[in-house]
């Protein structure tokens, strides 16, 4: 039976038809193309009387498929599977083509861009023609979570998903939840506390009967898909049985063995080699560094198991790997600061008193290394001049371009600190400043009213090469004070650089991991900038926080609690739909040359040793499509873009290719001819 | 007709997730380049067939285009790494069938390299225009005399019948 | 054979079998089928085959259209001889059968779309040691001569070779260079039972060389290709799996994997499996997908030096049934 296939062209206002011509576009295709029972140019075809008038047409001219000409798939190629399903057809025999971001906004030549529109709607034609009708299915989301990361983005999503009543796995690679937040003093622009805010959460995330905390873990392997993922988490050995473990803090307070602590402290402060990392970790239970231990070392030692008093420190202790089933699974895992001796103009890590940022806030904080005083590298000497460099490492072409969103607005913090915590001068040297959000702009004019200084110009460079002699012992900032016109020199006691929020070191493999990849400044891809930041491209798979782009705090508890939304959406849901987007193997045409079988990323071929062929496990396909290219027998088939359906577009995208000769007919595999009377009588 | 100037006639496969992409951010951001390349969207860099290419080509294409996402970063992991396999076994084999290596050519792009898809497009075109027009199918057609040689069979089998007692 | 009153006489089919450009192993397989060519004889009368009877051309030419029930149509389309007796006989004949891997996708005659009539015609009459010397005027067949007793024609020779379906409209195909035995019967039964696929397919098993082979077989990485004589495979272990460039992968099985038996890898003769529109595409794509690198430098190497000549590895039979057909002619 012949198709009725209805071409709809939009004008999308002036946007497609402002360069191509929509109306005879949309003639042509009626009066050319085969199969075309209905072809219509409309203003704005997935306005409600755009869309009302392709199911009008679907109904009442019985059309068979629909060609759709308008803006990108991207957009609405669900709005119009919607129509047709609205209007009984299935929605896998629409076929969208693309003539606005690929044909009216990009091309000026009128004649070239019609022209090419009327190829891609030939092509899409020819395509849809082949198209068959696909059956999605669904299937059950497994209600309990895995979120990735226990900083603050991690831990709202955990606590909305708990909270709801859903079960919550959360893995922490370090031996406590808490993220960067726990290591700093205060938050802005509140000047909150930042324990203050932050312990509440992570004691209840602790003590949440829905929540199992896996912390000093790591998440090794992924497999599944949406709704049935399985996870394998190493926990690492803490030396310590958990179970037994009271938190008396015994053993950190006897362990004769002193450790700079390069990660809780950034380097400023020491631990013990059995440890917490801070005071309120959660969980309470230490950790033994076996690489620093002295019983690990040394064999000698182990006066944590002498003196616990649960008999709770187990050197024998091994990695554990854990296996669970989840149904989604959120990453949180954040940022790391970038690296600021990269900077070697500015000294940092040879000049004594430059300080990176997260050194800056140990040092702000009560609890750390010189109990919340503002002191030189020597841990007395008060400066008397301070000076914050902007954007160290972050929109600069040498290292990172992006901006690293905090930077100004924790700069007018430690400004804040500063003045309140001394009599010292302070600077700040910006390129721009960046206080966009609720409360950001009035705490910029505050610290100016507090008698914070700010100079614009990007400093060139800190040295000890003292010049005058205000500037003897003191570190010398060479700049460019823009708004005076000039260059100038400055000297201080003290320089705090402003690094830059960079994605952890292994972000891009671990992303992989998971189904994700990163994007050019190595921040996890969302499924769309504007419209779906917590969402991926793998189903099943959302991002929140730092680790989908440099953020504040409020931002990543938004998108904490977004992520949990979509996720708790699912989950009451109940079932998830499947794309039918996926290879299948005929296993009469199978040879079982296993060619397909190293294909796949996803394991979703197997080899059946038995029966020699190869098969595809259809919940594990995510439809790339590369298994059927490589199968030499032609055995396996793409649903809804196999080879008819491709052939038939690239002939239709040539339609006006100008040869001389048409191209070998194909074969005419359709009719059934019966045979000869003469040879059926023998 | 020496005063007209060619213009090639691409065919470009792009894969869902960057390429394509990457054509609607051009698009978005009202970059202009050059209308001569077709898009044709698969979901993976990974599902383009040479077949696709040949199929091109034959059809009448002055030059293919097949684009995916970065080594490294294919949304399907690693697929994008079996389409470079196949283009290269494909452009040995290209030539091997006298088409110029220029005329098909593998990009990557990722989502957010719209003016990089541009400019890579613009070239290709240029590339494609000096190389000429190919119009594949001409190369099988036959020059004179055919047609007129088989009906002259006819003819003079006819005749000899007519020799024949 | 007598008839009893009430046995009607049974009417036999007419059976044409013709070779165009080709090199007589069809007729030779057709032969193959041994005593059966018996139960062949007993229901049709062969009205054409130029290689064993005496069936005349115009005796094709008055028939009735489609008064030829069965034609074997074997070998390529190359002359404009070959091309006006594939016309009338898929005039003269209700099933057109393309018989062979010539006639169904160019065969080994097909790799002279690596060159043009010129080139060909230079090598044979001008450097061809056998007809060079006697040829020093170089003398070139000519399409027509004046004579004084009127103009003698030769066929044209085309510069491309088709398959019988570039030619005319073919019922079905027959693949194998040549095709094997058991197939030609296998058809010739299907024919006279009445018991045929659409038509346009092809008749033959759906499925590739590697199901009828015995060697074990494992996930393939190549990080090497080995030309046949580099190295002596080993007999259980599958060819390709050995770096050796199998062609049992892509072509359709029916040989009972012959080649592999004699410790040697598939040449492709079988041609395709159903659907595959360019069988050097899927072969070469599969072949290519299994490489094991990722870096293109890498990978460059392991073609130049294991795959010296795509298009002879990948359509040695099947380049003019191929999508481009023949290699680009120098304008």
């Amino acid at each position: 039976m012949p198709e009725k296939i209805g071409v709809y062209i939009c004008h999308c206002g002036s946007n497609i038809a402002g360069t191509v011509d929509v109306q005879e576009v949309a003639r042509w295709a009626g009066a050319n193309l085969k199969g075309v029972a209905v072809s219509r140019d409309y203003k704005f075809m997935c306005s409600s009387l755009g869309q009302q008038m392709i199911e009008e047409d679907i109904r009442s001219q019985g059309l068979t498929r629909v060609v759709v000409a308008a803006c990108s798939p991207h957009l609405h190629e669900k709005t119009f599977r919607r129509v047709c399903e609205n209007a009984g057809l299935n929605p896998y025999l629409l076929q969208m083509t693309n003539v606005r971001e690929h044909v009216s906004w990009v091309h000026t030549d009128k004649q070239a861009a019609t022209a090419k529109a009327k190829a891609l709607v030939a092509a899409a034609v020819g395509r849809v023609a082949q198209q068959e009708s696909l059956e999605r299915t669904y299937v059950e989301v497994n209600p309990a979570t895995l979120v990735v990361g226990g900083g603050i983005a991690g831990l709202q999503a955990t606590l909305e998903l708990a909270d709801a009543g859903y079960p919550v796995y959360l893995v922490e690679r370090e031996p406590s939840i808490g993220g960067h937040m726990a290591q700093f003093d205060k938050t802005f622009p509140t000047l909150d506390c930042a324990a203050c805010i932050l312990t509440p959460k992570m004691s209840e995330v602790g003590q949440h009967d829905k929540v199992t905390l896996l912390t000093y873990s790591e998440l090794e392997e992924v497999s599944g898909s949406v709704g049935n993922f399985k996870v394998k988490i190493r926990q690492r050995a803490r030396m310590v049985d958990a179970a037994k473990c009271t938190g008396c803090g015994i053993c950190i307070e006897k362990c004769p063995r002193k450790v700079r602590d390069d990660q809780f402290e950034a380097g400023m402060g020491f631990r013990k080699a059995i440890y917490t990392p801070f005071p309120q970790a959660v969980p309470r239970i230490p950790v033994i560094d076996t690489a620093n231990c002295t019983f690990f070392r040394t064999g000698k030692c182990q006066i944590c198991a002498k003196l616990c008093p649960t008999e709770a420190v187990d050197y024998q202790q091994q990695d554990e790997i854990v296996e669970l089933e989840v149904g989604n699974i959120i990453l949180a895992t954040g940022w790391k600061q970038f690296d600021c001796s990269r900077v070697g103009s500015y000294g940092y890590g040879r000049l004594p008193n430059v300080f990176s940022a997260l050194e800056f806030e140990r040092m702000c904080n009560a609890a750390g290394p010189t109990n919340g005083k503002i002191v030189l590298r020597d841990g007395k000497t008060e400066p008397k001049s301070v000076a914050i460099i902007h954007c160290v490492g972050s929109r600069d072409v040498n290292y990172n371009a992006h901006c690293s969103a905090i930077c100004c607005m924790a700069a007018l913090k430690f400004g804040h600190l500063v003045i309140e915590k001394t009599q010292a001068e302070v600077y700040s040297f910006y390129i721009d400043m960046r206080t966009n959000q609720k409360g950001y702009e009035e705490f910029y004019q505050r610290l100016g009213e507090e008698g914070m200084q700010f100079i614009r110009g990007k400093v060139a460079e800190v040295s000890q090469a003292a010049g005058p002699a205000e500037e003897a012992g003191k570190l010398v900032l060479q700049f460019d004070d823009t708004l005076l016109g000039r260059q100038r020199r400055l000297p201080v006691d003290m320089v705090v650089l402003m690094g830059a929020l960079e994605p952890q070191a292994d972000a891009k493999e671990f992303g992989l991991r998971c189904g994700l990849s990163c994007g050019a400044a190595g921040w996890y891809i969302e499924r769309h900038p504007k419209l779906d930041p917590v969402a991926t491209m793998t189903d099943g798979v959302f991002v929140a926080g730092a680790c989908q782009g440099p953020k504040d705090i409020p931002a990543s508890v938004a998108q904490g609690a977004a992520a949990a939304a979509r996720v708790a959406g699912m989950i009451s849901k109940g079932t998830v739909m499947i794309e039918p987007v996926v290879a299948a193997i005929d296993e009469e045409e199978c040879s079982g040359c296993r060619i397909c079988n190293t294909m796949c990323p996803y394991n979703a071929i197997e080899f059946d040793e038995e029966k020699e062929v190869s098969r595809v496990t259809t919940a594990l396909c995510k439809g790339c499509g590369t298994c059927v290219a490589a199968c030499p027998a032609g055995a396996i088939t793409a649903a809804h873009f196999n080879n008819q359906q491709i052939f038939a577009e690239i002939e239709g995208v040539l339609c006006d290719a100008t040869n001389g000769e048409t191209a070998s007919e194909p074969r005419d595999a359709g009719t059934e001819r019966s045979l000869v009377v003469g040879l059926s009588s023998l | 007709m020496p005063d007209e100037i060619f213009e090639p006639k691409i065919v470009g496969f792009c894969c869902n997730w960057c390429s394509y992409r990457a054509a609607d951010l051009a698009g978005t951001a009202r970059i202009k380049y050059a209308p001569n390349v077709r898009i044709l969207r698969v979901m993976c860099s990974g599902r383009v067939d040479p077949s696709f290419v040949l199929k091109a080509l034959a059809s009448g294409a002055d030059g293919v285009l097949v684009a995916g996402c970065h080594p490294g970063e294919c949304h399907y992991i690693e697929q994008n790494y079996k389409a470079m396999r196949r283009y290269h076994l494909l452009k040995h084999t290209l030539a091997g069938l006298g088409v110029e290596p220029d005329r098909v050519r593998l990009l990557w792009a990722s989502a957010a390299e719209g003016q990089q898809f541009a400019e890579a497009i613009d070239k290709l075109v240029e590339d494609v225009r000096k190389l000429g027009p190919l119009r594949w199918p001409g190369n099988w057609a036959e020059d004179g005399h055919r047609q007129e040689a088989i009906a002259a069979i006819a003819k003079e089998h006819q005749e000899a019948i007519e020799v024949l007692p | 054979m007598s008839q009893t009153a009430t046995q009607p006489a049974k009417t036999k089919g007419k059976l044409a079998i013709y070779w165009a450009a080709s090199c007589g192993g069809c007729e030779i397989a057709l032969l193959q089928i041994d005593a059966k060519i018996l139960d062949v004889a007993a229901a049709f009368d062969v009205v054409l085959w130029p290689c064993a009877t005496d069936g005349k051309v115009h005796q094709i030419e008055q028939m009735a259209d489609g008064g030829i029930d069965l034609c074997f149509f074997n070998g390529s389309i190359r002359t404009s001889e070959q091309e006006y007796m594939a016309q009338l006989l898929r005039r003269k004949a209700k099933v057109l059968v393309a018989f062979g891997s010539c006639a169904s996708e160019g065969c080994i005659p097909g790799l002279a779309n690596l060159n043009d009539r010129q080139s060909i015609f230079d090598t044979v009459y001008k450097e061809g040691s056998a007809t060079a010397p006697e040829n020093p005027g170089d003398l070139r067949p000519q399409h027509e001569t004046q004579m004084p007793e009127g103009t003698l024609h030769l066929p044209v020779f085309y510069d491309t070779l088709k398959t019988l379906d570039q030619t005319v409209e073919v019922d079905y195909f027959l693949p194998g260079c040549p095709p094997e035995a058991e197939r030609i019967w296998a058809a010739i039964e299907a024919i006279l039972a009445g018991n045929l696929p659409p038509r346009g397919s092809t008749l033959g098993l759906t499925t590739t060389v590697c199901d009828e082979c015995k060697r074990k077989r494992g996930e393939k990485k190549i990080k090497k290709f080995y030309r046949t004589w580099q190295i002596i495979p080993d007999e259980e272990t599958c060819l390709l799996d050995q770096g050796l460039i199998c062609c049992g992968i892509a072509t359709r099985a029916g040989c009972g994997a012959l080649c592999p038996q004699v410790n040697s890898p598939c040449i492709g003769c079988h041609g395709g499996n159903d659907g595959v529109e360019d069988y050097g595409a899927r072969l070469s794509s599969a072949v290519a997908s299994v490489i094991d690198s990722s870096d293109p430098d890498e990978i460059e190497r392991i073609i130049a030096d294991g795959i010296p000549d795509p298009v002879g590895t990948f359509y040695r039979f099947s380049l003019a049934g191929s999508l481009l057909r023949r290699k680009k002619r120098d304008s």
